[in-house]
Parts: structure tokens; C-alpha cells; sequence
């Protein structure tokens, strides 16, 4: 009644299943989304306000899930903030090996302090050296947007957040 | 929060768990059926004294079967009889004996099998790449993340907050791994040093290779009954006193990430079922859940079992080791025993029952203990259980 498993010479016997599903997803970014990556394509980063809490939504809500009522108006935040932290991967997300690694984090944007416990958040590439994020000094850097030139309505048109000072 | 307090008492009277490890011959099914069978075995109950199931397992990808709760149903002993299957992401495994509490306290049921199953190795290459699903679909999921993605960034904040070093985490590795030497049913029981987990695979600085617990197959299982039930069967019931468990939202992007506040307030449910009120003096075991080193660290601040930003001084004083104060992870945790996610989180629950009931052979720490806690979190750093027993 125990249990046992299969080693490392028996890998090589195993059967695998190999079978690509044909599933496939057409995403609906919804009201509060639709505005947002059409702001991105305008250089605009657009968040949701909810005038009860003064919660501030980047990305964007129609809902307040603090207050569960609607969110009630459009507010333009600045494409600069603080790092708040920042991470350097090795691996890519099947979990290879990659050389050069890849830097992203999560940016506190303008206006916002660093006292709030909640605030408009972007999860980015943060383009700095390894030895930075090793380092520590990019967290608590300002940082701006690096914007693409062609630009289409998605997170990407965001290249990556650039020290600026 | 408010909770209705009138409840039934509950106890824990057996428990199986099977072998942690990666590539385990056994089906998730056949899995499910050793640690039930021998938790059955233990509480001295056959399956028709049971009256409903609980399951616990978190993304149905890694299995590679999608809706495993009925999946898992026969192997669980679930045939015709109430099964519920619970999910909530990392923190399921807790979520599962909290479950069978409150259809035991409710009056619903007299006795439960919670089973808990996690079968990470099939996927291929890595099951790494199946969590991509978990992210926002269009704000986030277009940058390729990976799992360890948002770990690093939380440790690296709560480095950062805290000002804590690397080396000072590693420390929780080495503990880890060295309670999961007593442990029969480990993965990863190791004598380590800190250099060795500086020195491993960096994956996603600052996570290294063992900074993180491994890829894992496994199977827990509890049985949970009233108190009648648990008076007939055995002298030496441990009961469930206190559970809480809560869900923060999923914009992590947008809040503190150096400070757990979601377990903060599944832990004061939590207490105030129990009457604790001073967790760091009364709590004697605990089970924190660390699939990442600095996580138990941070759980032991949200748990409120140390002031925000110093459970590494505690850890550093060997408050937290077998023969400390207050033994954390005395099972090995999940960087010892491994991370058969669901089934990972029950283990520590029936680590803490084992304490208790003072079962826990090489396990069992110094101490005399008669309260201990288990804790588990998960989903996009924003789910955490707690469940406090007595004995
Ligand atoms: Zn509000």
C-alpha cells in the first residue's frame, strides 16, 4: 500500500501523450480594459476612480470592490512612478534556461505617496542591468515609460520603465 | 468579520499521507486512495461510517485532467456521498480540513474524509509553464510571466522593506530541509548550508534554486469527525479550534507586497474562534507554509507570531528550530518534504494533528505542545487559511 516512483533509467521508457489541444481563447478586455489599451495606444496611461474611497484603479474597474459600487470617473495618471520591486529571471516561462535575463517589476504611479497602501500598480519590464536589481538601487527609483512607436492597444506598447533620475 | 460562534465541536482522529515525490508511479487517483485508506485505517473507521468528502486540489492543469474533483472522487472515496471539492489556489490544502470543519460543526455531517491530491510531474516540459494561465489574460499574461515572477518580486520587496539579507532567509532552507531528515515522507530532507542555497541556480533573482521548494507527487488525507464520533474511536482526539481563511483581491500590482495583510485577518478569525490572544506566546507547533524560503518568514509576520520585519531575528535566535520556543516547520515543510500543492498544505495540518497527539516519532519536537497551528496560501499572492488545534 505505498506508493513508488519512476526512476531516473525508467524516464527513458516512459509513453508520453503528446496532443495540442485545439482550444482556443478569444478574450473580452471588457469596459474598464477596452479604455485602458486604447489610452496605451495614446501614450495615456487611464485608471478608473472611485470618489467614495478615493481609490484610484490602474489598471481600470467599472467596480469599486471596496465600496461594490460603480467607480465613477475616467482619470489619467502619469506614465511615471517609483519601482516598488523589481526582479531579474533566468528562466522563461516554461522554465528554461535564458541567458540575458529579463528584468520586471511593479511600478507605483504618479499621483500616488509612498505611505498608500493602495495605489495604481503596473506590472512591467523595467529596463536596467542585472547588477541594479542585485544591487537593490533601482528599488525606490523613479522611473518613466519607454514608449514603441508603432503602438496598438496592448500592454506591449509599453517597451519598458526607464530610470529617470 | 462577524461569525455566528455557535458551533459543534471537532476533532481529528486519523490521517494518511503517501510518499512526497516527483514522478510517483501511482495515478492521482491511486494516490488519493493510499492516503484515505490509511487515514481510515488510523481512525479505526471503514468508508461506510463516513458520511461526506471533502477534496482539495489546486489547478487542475498540472494533473493534466480538467474537473479533478470528480476525477478524484472514487480514488477519495466519494461514491455516492456528499463530495464537495474546494479551490483556492496554494491555500487549498488548509482550505480542506477548514472545510470538513463547518460540515461537522454545522450539524450537517458526523464524520468526513478530507483528502487532499497534487500530481505536478506529468506536465511537459515543466509544469512551470501551465501557471502562465493563472495571470490577467490581457494585462499581464501578453509579458510571458513565469510562476516565480511574482515570489521574487514579493521577497524582493519584503528585502527591500525590511532590509533583510538573502543569507538570513537561506536560513529557513537549511531548517527545512534538516527537520525533513526525521520525516519518512520527504522529497527533499537535506543537511545544507547557506552558502549551498547562494551558491544554487539562480532562477529569478533573489529566488535561487533552493530557496524553493521542488516539483512534487503527493497525497494527504484527514478524517474529521464530532465529537461523539471522536469520544467512540479514540482517547487522544485533537480538535480543530479555530479556523479562518480569506481572499484579498488579485491586483498585487496595486498594494504593499512586504506585508501578508489577507493572513493577517484570516489568522484573527482565526484566534478569536480559539481565544488566542497573544499568538507568539500561546501558540506552541506551527506550520507556516513555505513553498519559498522568505514566504515562511513573512507568513510568521501575517500570523502576527512576530512583529512585522523581525522574524529573521527570531529565526536567527532559534526561536523558530525543534528544540526552540515556538518549532516552525518541524514536519520539514515544503522546501523538505516537497510541494504536492493541496496535498502540501493538509500535510501540515496532519503534521500539527501528529504533534498534538504526540505521534510524530522522529518529527516530534521538544516541547510539550498543545496548540499548534497550519497555514497555507495561494492564488496570486492574495488567498491565505489558518486552522488552529488543541489537544
Ligand atoms: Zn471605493
Amino acid at each position: 500500500m505505498e506508493v513508488h516512483y519512476l526512476k531516473e533509467e525508467e524516464l527513458s521508457r516512459v509513453y508520453t501523450v503528446k496532443y495540442k489541444p485545439n482550444a482556443k481563447y478569444a478574450y473580452t478586455a471588457g469596459q474598464a480594459y477596452s479604455r485602458f489599451l486604447l489610452g496605451l495606444k495614446e501614450k495615456k496611461i487611464i485608471g478608473r476612480k472611485c470618489n467614495k474611497c478615493n481609490r484610484v484603479y490602474v489598471p481600470p474597474r467599472m467596480y469599486c470592490d471596496d465600496c461594490f459600487r460603480p467607480t465613477d470617473e475616467w482619470v489619467e495618471v502619469k506614465d511615471e512612478g517609483i519601482v516598488e520591486t523589481a526582479v531579474a529571471s533566468f528562466i522563461s516561462w516554461t522554465r528554461e534556461r535564458i541567458e540575458k535575463p529579463e528584468i520586471v517589476g511593479v511600478i507605483r504611479l504618479f499621483p500616488s505617496t509612498d505611505r498608500d497602501w493602495v495605489f495604481p500598480g503596473l506590472f512591467h519590464r523595467i529596463c536596467v542591468e542585472y547588477e541594479d536589481v542585485k544591487d537593490m538601487v533601482v528599488l525606490g527609483k523613479k522611473v518613466r515609460a519607454l514608449w514603441k512607436e508603432d503602438r496598438v492597444g496592448s500592454i506591449n506598447d509599453i517597451e519598458c520603465f526607464r530610470v529617470v533620475e | 468579520m462577524k461569525t455566528n460562534l455557535f458551533y459543534r465541536r471537532v476533532a481529528v482522529i486519523g490521517a494518511g499521507l503517501t510518499l512526497f515525490k516527483r514522478r510517483i508511479v501511482e495515478t492521482p487517483r491511486e494516490m488519493s486512495w493510499v492516503a484515505a485508506r490509511k487515514a481510515l485505517d488510523e481512525a479505526g473507521l471503514e468508508l461506510k461510517d463516513i458520511d461526506c468528502v471533502v477534496i482539495g486540489s489546486a489547478p487542475d492543469a498540472f494533473d493534466g485532467v480538467h474537473m479533478k474533483g470528480e476525477y478524484l472522487a472514487h480514488g477519495s472515496g466519494g461514491v455516492r456521498k456528499m463530495v464537495s471539492r474546494v479551490f483556492v489556489g496554494g491555500a487549498t490544502g488548509v482550505m480542506v480540513p477548514i472545510s470538513a470543519w463547518y460540515h461537522v460543526a454545522s450539524g450537517l455531517c458526523q464524520s468526513v474524509l478530507a483528502v487532499a491530491e497534487e500530481k505536478m510531474s506529468p506536465a511537459r516540459p515543466h509544469p512551470q509553464s501551465v501557471f502562465r494561465y493563472i495571470w490577467d489574460p490581457i494585462t499581464e499574461k501578453p509579458l510571458n510571466p513565469n510562476l516565480i515572477w511574482i515570489f521574487a518580486m514579493e521577497m524582493h520587496r519584503y528585502m527591500y522593506v525590511n532590509k533583510v539579507k538573502k543569507e538570513d532567509i537561506a536560513l529557513v532552507s537549511v531548517k527545512n530541509k534538516r527537520n525533513a531528515i526525521n520525516n519518512p515522507y520527504a522529497q527533499a530532507p537535506a543537511n545544507i548550508t547557506v552558502d549551498d542555497v547562494l551558491k544554487s541556480e539562480v532562477l529569478v533573482w533573489p529566488v535561487n534554486l533552493l530557496d524553493v521548494s521542488p516539483v512534487s507527487d503527493g497525497a494527504a488525507a484527514m478524517v474529521i469527525t464530532s465529537e461523539d464520533i471522536a469520544r467512540r474511536y479514540t482517547d487522544t482526539p485533537v480538535w480543530i479550534e479555530g479556523v479562518g481563511w480569506t481572499l484579498d483581491n488579485t491586483e498585487w500590482t496595486g498594494r504593499e507586497l512586504a506585508y501578508p495583510r489577507y493572513l493577517e485577518h484570516a489568522a484573527r478569525m482565526a484566534y478569536k474562534m480559539a481565544g488566542i490572544e497573544r499568538p507568539n506566546k500561546e501558540l506552541d507547533v506551527i506550520e507556516p507554509y513555505d513553498p519559498f524560503d522568505y514566504k515562511e518568514l513573512h507568513h510568521i509576520e501575517g500570523l502576527m507570531v512576530a512583529k512585522r520585519g523581525e522574524a529573521v531575528k527570531m529565526l536567527k535566535e532559534g526561536v523558530f528550530d525543534m528544540d526552540g520556543d515556538i518549532p516552525s516547520s518541524p514536519s520539514g515543510g515544503l522546501l523538505g518534504v516537497g510541494n504536492p500543492i493541496a496535498a502540501a498544505g493538509l500535510m501540515k495540518a496532519i503534521s500539527i494533528y501528529w504533534q498534538l497527539k504526540g505521534t510524530a516519532g522522529k518529527m516530534q519536537v521538544k516541547k510539550p505542545v498543545h496548540t499548534g497551528l497550519a497555514q497555507a496560501w495561494g492564488d496570486l499572492m492574495q488567498a491565505s487559511t489558518v486552522v488552529v488545534m488543541r489537544n
